[in-house]
């Protein structure tokens, strides 16, 4: 395995880019691309990253980049895949797409290409909204977060659904690798990457991402959020190799989500009722990763006799 | 086709015929010009084109990858990548799949990816139907594709070896849409020449882009696109449009030195030399037409036929300069643009812009309804009178129930 020291740094994305300082997706391409090398040939779909590293006549990628639409990333890999192999040419096909571009509008392009185990790496840069245009809700976007279509209303505040298991969606594929993984855990990282890199077959990285404007944070910030992210358990580090799932870092101690969301403008608005509403998904989703229950004071503590009713809706949606 | 083929052919032997229809005409002239990638999605009345290429690549008579795509929307964006990618690629879909797949036509053609898809051309719904119309293609015409229609099993196969040629020209660069008349083409069995493979191989040489996605000489294809820029983008894909004019003249030329069948290139025309009227027709229709010419002509009548083979580029120079001596001319359209008449009719008339003579429109056949002899000789009729200067409808919808407000 590599480690960090010997990551080479060929710039295969440079700087020079045009993403937010303390981009997370910026940060994600420029660490993976390092790990795979000047081998790969890389597609991007409609996104953040098509503007800040492709705006003509400046071009901040060094390996060969290709872009089309929006909703088409496992098709497009498909592609450039079945002409690599039929010219006889050893060339990694890797995809870079936006939750939007993943959840929600390219879920069957990349279903299909999972299903068909077509030999790429898909990677997908969980920023939580449609950021390029201007922060609106996805599948991926996480309970109470403010956007631009889940505003902070006086009725209605924020976004009202759970994110979406698309986890154990590309992984019911039965691919042979699917990981999770997070730019402030770089050695978990680097690692996944490079077992994806190795890897034949249909390999998904699930990468969660910060965006500043979109999460409303510090851009000091990004790594010390992802962080945040996992020790709460909003976000979980694991991998499933061939059907085997591996936690691939567990947090010795669970955090309260609340010190996660408090580092964003996007969730200072949720109200003590929804903080405990995403509090009880995020201790049960716990429970279901790490086969044990979440920290008693966090996870155990009753909800107010005046909330039964959402427990209820919510143990419908989620189970008991 | 046109029947006297070309005086200086070289050729000395008939080629075997075939008896089959038009989709296999397509997928046996796909397979001679030995494709790499073919991404496929089925829909009738296309299927069997996919099918008879999944025959041989699994027969191992055709060394290609054949992509078993989830959507034709992944269909062309698998083939924009192949291509890209340095790949020859040939598809085929028809209707709601070329509808489906819009938005990546629009990736293809800029991007100058000279991908073939043949269409089957088939009324894109609603209502549904399955049969004829050219609503489906029309909807693509600003797409940047070049876009023919082609008249028999024969020239089908044929095109998809010229389109090939075409669409990795130099000069154009562009992709090509066959389009064949949906089962009147697609499902009708014909005797068809097949051409040798080393003839073939002659004609077509391998597909040797100048830009790919190759990690040896990294390039970046379809960045995004200021408005300081895109404009330039513009108009090279139109000049390229413009320049598949004369390659599409050479490149049937060649052709029918080499296989012995003419086309004609753009446009084809038949007894036109002292034609007082014209119909201006496009794909099967184009047959019985010439039937109906000499059934006039035998009454005296002078008129000639002019059959409209390329959409996009579309031949003004060579309609204006065939059409020169004519009184009237009807143009025949099997689907309508809903603001007042069909899309070749339209196309006619700013081709023709200046001339005087009336140009009269006649929709027929929409939805895949039989198009018959009594129909067309109405059309020459109608056109007949306008040339004398009779008061006539521009737009007439034939054999066609209800009235046009
Ligand atoms: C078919 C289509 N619909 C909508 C858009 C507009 N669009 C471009 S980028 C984008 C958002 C991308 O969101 P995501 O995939 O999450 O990537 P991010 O920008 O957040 O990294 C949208 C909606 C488009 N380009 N194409
Ligand atoms: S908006 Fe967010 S995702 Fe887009 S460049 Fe800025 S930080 Fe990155
Ligand atoms: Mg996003």
């Amino acid at each position: 395995m590599i480690t960090i020291k010997e990551l080479s740094d060929d710039n295969l994305f440079t700087a020079g880019h045009t993403a937010c300082p303390g981009c997370g997706v910026a940060m994600s391409i420029r660490n993976a691309i390092r790990v795979l090398g000047k081998d790969a040939a890389v597609y991007v779909p409609a996104s953040c990253a098509v503007v800040f590293g492709t705006t003509f006549p400046y071009g901040a990628w060094k390996v060969p980049f290709f872009h089309t639409a929006f909703e088409n990333t496992g098709a497009c890999l498909t592609g450039m895949q079945a002409a690599f192999e039929k010219k006889g040419k050893q060339v990694i096909s890797v995809g870079f797409a936006g939750d939007g571009g993943t959840y929600d509008i390219g879920l069957q392009s990349m279903s299909g290409a999972a299903e068909r185990n077509e030999d790429v790496l898909y990677i997908c840069l969980d920023n939580e909204a449609y950021m390029n245009t201007g922060i609106q809700r996805s599948g991926g976007t996480p309970f109470g977060a403010w956007t631009t279509t889940t505003p902070v209303g006086t009725k209605i505040q924020g976004n009202r659904r759970f994110k979406k298991n698309l986890g154990d969606i590309v992984a019911a594929h039965e691919i042979p690798y699917y990981a999770t993984l997070s730019i402030g855990h770089p050695l978990d990282f680097i690692r996944k990457v490079e077992k994806a890199k190795n890897i034949r077959g249909f390999r998904f990285l699930h990468m969660f991402t910060p965006c500043i404007p979109g999460w409303k944070m510090d851009p000091a910030k990004t790594v010390e959020v992802t962080k945040r992210a996992v020790e709460s358990g909003m976000w979980t580090l694991y991998e499933v190799e061939n059907g085997e799932k591996k936690i691939t870092y567990k947090p010795g101690k669970m955090k309260s989500v609340k010190d996660y969301l408090m580092m964003q403008g996007r969730f200072r608005h949720m109200s003590e009722e929804d903080i405990k509403k995403l509090q009880m998904w995020v201790c049960r989703k716990w429970n279901l990763h790490y086969k044990e229950k979440g920290a008693p004071q966090i996870c155990e503590i009753a909800p107010p006799e005046e909330h039964h009713a959402v427990t209820e809706e919510h143990r419908e949606m989620h189970g008991p | 086709m046109n029947p006297e083929t070309s005086p200086n052919s070289p050729r000395t032997h008939q080629q075997p015929k075939k008896v089959i229809t038009g989709d296999h005409a397509v997928a046996i002239g796909a397979k001679l010009c030995r494709v790499d990638v073919v991404p496929a999605y089925p829909i009738t009345p296309q299927t069997l084109i996919i099918e008879h290429i999944a025959d041989f690549v699994s027969d191992g008579e055709l060394d290609a990858k054949f992509l078993t795509m989830e959507s034709e929307h992944s269909v062309m964006s698998a083939a924009a990548a192949a291509s890209a990618s340095g790949a020859r690629v040939f598809t085929a879909t028809s209707s709601q799949g070329l509808a489906f797949m819009h938005e990546m036509l629009y990736a293809t053609a800029p991007l100058r990816l000279p991908v073939v898809m043949a269409n089957a051309s088939r009324t894109l719904g609603g209502p549904p139907g399955i049969w004829c119309e050219y609503n489906d293609s029309m909807g693509a015409r600003d797409s940047g594709w070049l876009q023919l229609y082609v008249e028999d099993n024969q020239e089908a196969l044929d095109m998809v070896i010229q389109c090939f040629r075409i669409a990795e020209d130099k000069r154009v660069l562009l992709p090509v849409m066959p389009c064949l008349d949906g089962f009147v083409l697609t499902h009708t069995v014909e005797p068809v020449e097949v051409p040798e493979q080393e003839e073939v191989d002659l004609f077509l040489p391998a597909y040797i882009p100048d830009i790919t996605l190759d990690p040896a000489r990294p390039s970046m294809i379809g960045t995004f696109m200021p408005a300081e820029y895109i404009m330039e983008l513009r108009r090279q894909t139109a000049g390229a449009m413009e320049s598949a004019k004369k390659a599409i003249g050479e490149i049937n030329d060649e052709f029918a030195r080499r296989f012995g069948r003419n086309y004609g290139g753009l446009i084809d025309t038949y007894r036109m030399e002292d034609a007082e009227i014209a119909l201006i027709t496009m794909g099967t229709v184009t047959s019985t037409s010439r039937d109906v010419v000499d059934e006039l002509r035998r009454e005296g009548r002078k008129v000639g036929l002019v059959k409209l083979r390329f959409f996009r580029p579309f031949p003004s120079e060579e309609l204006r300069k065939v059409l020169s001596g004519v009184s009237a001319v009807g143009v025949f359209d099997r689907s309508i643009s809903f603001q007042g008449g069909g899309q070749s009719y339209n196309e006619v008339r700013s081709a023709l812009f200046g001339m005087t003579i009336p140009i009269i429109n006649h929709l027929a056949g929409l939805g895949g309804r039989d198009v018959t002899r009594e129909q067309i000789m109405k059309m020459f009729e109608i056109t007949l009178k306008a040339a004398k200067g009779e008061k006539v409808n521009l737009v007439n919808w034939h054999n066609t129930r209800g009235e046009t407000l």
